[in-house]
């Protein structure tokens, strides 16, 4: 924790800074003075955030500031470790994510990994995992679900030939954009990414990068990330998490440019990582 | 110069006695399958026993010089798949419970209780077996159950002998799935048992077989405990389960007290070893073609 006696100060009164300036933008996810244990540690403190419907958003911060956690929190992947308990509302859609049923929520609120996780099963086989579940499907739906997701995830053209090829034989791009397809073909409203180029290429990364601004006109894209370019290229809305709190969100232009708080600043500035 | 010497001799030391332990291992193995070989073949090319005959006769009756091993052919592979049939689910279900549902529990007190079942010597099994098995059998089956000893009573001993192996190759199996595998299945809004059953099972199936295989070459290969409770009828095919029969390594451990070394019913013995042997080689052969298989696809 750094001496800055003015974040300090405003800390002790709870929830961070939400500047809701995008006018006119109904909230996909409303989150309300959420607090988040791993056992006796208190991973996020006191959030009260607004992730805008239809627009992408980024969080950002130095590793271990809760953006992960929370973003988790989202379709409640945070069920699964063990000693997790929360506080305060989480709401999707004006619904209390901790009163509906999990697998429900996850089927609206997509996740893409880190690591490409394909499964080792064919291309297309991947895609309808999710559909498949959810009941049975004929030929031509399938095929439909497929094209379709592919396409959207931009990865149709090179892999129509080969759908059933094991989804581990693409590269780590394709994978990644594989499992965006994968996603996508559950219809989710919301997309999480949790740090979704950390792991690919420069080339890879720009390819995501624009799938997620298109996505995002759409979709409701929620994205963490480490690198603060990727976050003006593609959010809309940021915001900046520090030691499991809050600091400030707000439209991407006006967090980088004019933030007001000081930590915020020294973050952007690489004052600290 | 002269301080690198004792180093380049320890080089040489070192590949040395390497190499001995390696050319060792090999010498074993080479001599051993030479040796089996060349004593089982005796009863085919010396002692003019057809081969043909040996393989598909339905009588062991080597006093009487009559060779058909067909019926311990198929006392042996009876009682490995049936073993096999009912260990597997037992032994797939308990390691899903352990990786998938309470791993805490089943490492610390389910996996050390199995791998005690791996130590306990064959002949105790038996002995259960006999004096439990076989009264099972008499009380269910009644008259058609004769002593009790038979096929399904060594399948049922075997079934609990190769159940740790199974279960702790399985548990390995499951626990080697990644993770990301099970969050991506979640993730998507599938429930617990839809992950293990569509995502967990599939992608461990290269080693569940193996699993599988090598209960069954244990299954194969054992010999006291199914002597002990499945009555040891060597002459004659069994016609049912209940039927007690033998299997290819009773047969070879209560013949070698009346053959005579060099013998065509010595020779006769060999012959079944040889045959053991060239099972063993194909189960393993087996495990390594799905291990190459599974190499494959995971790219």
């Amino acid at each position: 924790m750094q001496n800055n006696d003015t974040t300090s100060a405003r800390r002790v009164e709870g929830a961070g800074v939400d500047h809701r300036v995008i006018e006119g933008v109904p909230s996909a996810l409303s989150i309300r003075d959420f607090n988040l244990w791993y056992g006796d540690f208190q991973a996020l403190k006191h959030i009260t955030l607004e992730i805008p419907k239809n627009r992408a958003t980024a969080f950002i911060g130095p590793s271990g500031c809760g953006k992960s956690t929370l973003l988790r929190t989202f379709n409640r992947m945070c069920d699964f470790v063990e000693s997790v308990r929360t506080e305060g509302t989480i709401e999707f859609d004006g619904r209390d994510i901790f009163k509906t049923d999990p697998n429900a929520l996850r089927v609206y609120v997509g996740m893409v990994f880190q690591h490409p996780n394909p499964f080792p099963m064919s291309i297309r086989d991947n895609i309808l995992y999710g559909p498949k579940r959810m009941g049975k499907l004929s030929r031509a739906e399938a095929d439909e679900i497929v094209e379709r997701c592919l396409t959207r995830a931009a990865l149709w053209d090179e892999v129509k030939d080969k759908l059933d090829h094991s989804g581990l034989s693409l590269s780590g791009g394709q994978q990644q954009r594989l499992c965006i397809a994968r996603a996508l073909a559950t219809d989710p409203s919301v997309l999480l990414m949790d740090e979704p180029t950390s792991a690919l290429d420069p080339i890879s990364t720009g390819v995501v990068e624009e799938l997620m601004q298109q996505l995002s006109e759409d979709h409701t894209v929620v994205v963490v990330t480490h690198n603060m370019q990727q976050a003006t290229r593609v959010a809309d809305k940021t915001a900046f998490f520090y030691l499991g709190e809050l600091v400030e969100a707000g439209p991407t232009k006006e967090i980088f440019s004019h933030p007001k708080e000081k930590l915020t600043n020294d973050y952007l500035t690489g004052r600290f990582s | 110069m002269a301080k690198l010497m004792p180093k380049r001799s320890l080089e040489n030391v070192g590949l040395t006695v390497t190499g001995l332990c390696i050319a060792l291992v090999a010498l074993v193995v080479v001599t051993l399958i030479v040796m089996v070989a060349q004593q089982g073949l005796a009863t085919f090319l010396q002692d003019g026993v057809d081969f043909w005959s040996f393989i598909s006769g339905g009588n062991w009756i080597p006093e009487d010089g009559r060779f058909g091993a067909l019926p311990l052919i198929v006392g042996s592979f009876s009682v490995t798949l049936l073993s096999t049939v009912f260990a597997l689910p037992v032994a797939l279900g308990s390691a899903i419970f352990v990786v998938e549902v309470a791993p805490g529990f089943g490492r610390r007190v389910f996996q050390p209780l199995v791998e005690l079942l791996v130590g306990i010597p064959s002949v105790v099994y038996g002995v259960l077996g006999l004096s439990v098995v076989n009264a099972a059998m008499r009380a269910i089956f009644g008259e058609a159950a004769g002593t009790g000893a038979g096929i399904l009573s060594g399948a049922i001993v075997l079934a609990v002998m190769i159940l740790p192996t199974v279960t702790t190759l399985s548990i390995d199996a499951l626990d080697a799935v990644p993770n990301e595998y099970r969050e991506g299945s979640y993730a998507l809004g599938c429930t617990r048992w839809q992950t293990v059953w569509h995502v967990v099972l599939k992608s461990a199936l290269p080693s569940l077989m193996t699993a599988v295989i090598l209960g069954m070459t244990r299954a194969f290969g054992e010999t006291l405990a199914v002597q002990m409770v499945i009555g040891g009828v060597e002459r004659s095919m069994p016609t049912g389960l209940l039927d007690p029969a033998a299997t290819l390594t009773t047969a070879l451990t209560s013949g070698l007290s009346n053959a005579t070394t060099g013998s065509v019913q010595y020779h006769a013995l060999w012959s079944l070893g040889l045959l053991l042997l060239a099972m063993s080689l194909v189960f393993i052969a087996v495990i390594h073609l799905i291990g190459k298989k599974g190499a494959k696809k995971r790219g």
